[in-house]
């Protein structure tokens, strides 16, 4: 990956893997973050919570650069993520996994083809498609419906099939916003369960939500945000 | 770009067209309607050539020879006539030919025959009729008669007259026409074409833009520019195939009506110019729909592209 030298990470920080560097996102009428500064490790889970509009999507969107911070710098393992030029934003993206509220799988696509074209996406083998698809279509109990749309699947099952797309190529980061937002308790406990698991075996994880059952669930660190703000970032113990 | 991702290029788009169902057809509905219009121009501008053609076939100038006018200098304005550019036959009738025919065209006509033969001789001369190419190109070879390589030849004392300076208003104003007629047509077809090509461009776009979230999740999960852009550049071929069969599909019956019902209206058989230019036309159908719906993909998923 390219990278412009004086664009590099402050020296203090370049052990952790994502550093926010007093970023500020200012929308015509209102700002959506001020003035956020913080670092998240290697192996982390972080979970970001606060109310609608509180900038917890923003934050996310700026660390795949789908957002243009106003001011300030996100980095990326020490990499300046909104100076890279677009190829180098499509291998970055490739080292993220994403999980959506609104599960924004590809319509038009099976449960089984969702998940091949993320590794279509990343240019793995045929075979090794046709040998981990139905891996992690097992892992996440879809097995059975790996010949089925999203819209035949129902909320839980499209959260369980976004999932199993986010991990399918192994990233070092996933980002979950609000995976919970549109399900049901039962299967907001299933999609933590997974996330811990998936968290349990290296992979760095940053979840957004208004919840607070769902923070009490997972037990990690926790940064609250409030206007835009960071307001407290604290351990939290189950 | 490697075999394998071309291959699952063609294979995600002949799945996307044939899962967008409704929307797909709609495309080959309008790129159809494109073809057609083209298909159309074709055969307006062979009925427009055919026309044209036959009207420039009947404009010709003739050289009226003074009677005993030696053969040998005829023959002579004959030949550096035939080296012109601008000349595409010239026809030598002798004065006896002249006569013959004369005598052919009012043989009903009594009085005129008796004259003709109160004269005992006949009084007629030769002539050389000439056909340009093109209907502008007359007055050169009227001024090549006046000029001074005519004079060298010795024609000028042997011309009687030459009947383009009788006829030049009517050419002049043919020229005019045919010229007029073919920019008319041209600008027609450039009319027609582009507001195809707009209705086309625009309704791919709007198929693109069903797809715009789909765009957006594809550039999430790591695709390139080539994976996202590829399908939809498939899906732009594949309506432009169907698109084109269905148009030859359609022509040729209303090709054959046309022919069988039309042709002495319109001068030229229809259905056997179609059948004649079978391949070219399809060739031209097959290659305006499939680099109009590339383009037009190109374009309107490049507009999601960016980020």
């Amino acid at each position: 990956m390219k990278v412009d030298a004086p664009l590099q990470c402050p020296r203090l920080f370049r052990n952790g893997m994502i550093y926010f560097n007093n970023v500020s996102k200012v929308y015509r009428d209102a700002a959506a973050l001020l003035d956020v500064t913080f670092t998240v490790e290697a192996g982390e889970f972080v979970s970001v919570v606060g109310h609608s509009g509180a900038g917890k999507t923003t934050l996310t969107k700026m660390i795949l650069a789908d957002e243009n911070p106003t001011n300030g710098t996100v980095f990326f393992e020490s990499i300046n993520v909104h100076k890279l030029k677009s190829k180098d934003l499509t291998d970055l993206r490739r080292r993220i996994g994403m999980v959506f509220q609104d599960f924004r799988l590809l319509p038009n696509k099976t449960a089984y083809e969702n998940i091949a074209f993320a590794m279509e996406a990343v240019g793995k083998t045929d075979e090794e498609i046709r040998s981990d698809v139905p891996h992690v279509l097992e892992l996440v109990d879809l097995g059975h419906r790996h010949s089925h749309f999203p819209s035949q699947l129902s909320g839980g099952e499209k959260q369980r099939l976004a999932i199993a797309r986010a991990i399918i190529n192994q990233p070092e980061l996933i980002i979950a916003d609000e995976p919970t937002g549109n399900l049901d308790p039962v299967n907001t406990h299933e999609i933590v369960q997974i996330l811990k698991k998936i968290n349990d075996l290296g992979t760095t994880i940053i979840l957004t939500t208004h919840n607070r059952g769902v923070i009490d669930s997972v037990g990690k660190r926790v940064i609250t945000m409030e206007n835009g703000k960071i307001i407290r970032d604290t351990k939290h113990e189950k | 770009m490697t075999l394998t991702v071309l291959k699952r290029i063609i294979r995600s788009g002949l799945l996307s067209f044939k899962r967008s169902g409704l929307v797909s057809w709609a495309a080959v509905l309008v790129v159809t309607i494109t073809l057609s219009v083209i298909t159309l121009i074709i055969f307006l501008q062979a009925i427009l050539n055919f026309s044209l053609s036959q009207i420039k076939d009947k404009v010709d100038v003739t050289i009226y020879f003074t009677v005993g006018a030696p053969e040998e200098k005829i023959e002579a304005l004959q030949s550096s006539l035939e080296k012109l550019p601008e000349v595409a036959s010239v026809s030598y009738t002798s004065a006896d030919e002249a006569l013959a025919l004369f005598r052919e065209r009012h043989k009903s006509d009594y009085p005129t025959i008796q004259a003709l033969d109160e004269i005992g001789e006949n009084p007629l001369g030769a002539y050389l009729n000439i056909k340009a190419k093109e209907v502008s190109q007359y007055e050169s070879i009227a001024n090549f008669l006046k000029s001074d390589n005519a004079l060298v030849l010795g024609s000028a004392s042997i011309i009687d007259k030459v009947n383009y300076y009788q006829n030049k208003l009517v050419i002049d104003r043919l020229n005019t026409i045919i010229s007029g007629a073919q920019k008319l047509g041209f600008l027609i077809t450039l009319i027609l074409v582009i507001i195809s090509i707009i209705i086309t461009f625009n309704t791919i776009r709007l198929t693109i833009f069903i797809s715009k979230e789909e765009i957006s999740v594809m550039r999430l999960v790591g695709a390139s520019k080539a994976q996202v852009r590829g399908p939809f550049m498939i899906e732009g071929v594949i309506y432009g195939i169907i698109a084109t069969l269905i148009t030859v599909f359609l022509f040729w019956p209303a090709a054959a009506w046309v022919g069988s019902n039309m042709t002495n209206f319109l001068g030229i058989d229809m259905y056997s110019y179609y059948l004649s230019n079978f391949f070219q036309i399809f060739a031209i159908l097959l290659l305006s729909g499939i680099i109009l719906g590339i383009i037009s993909s190109i374009l309107a998923a490049r507009r999601y592209l960016n980020k």
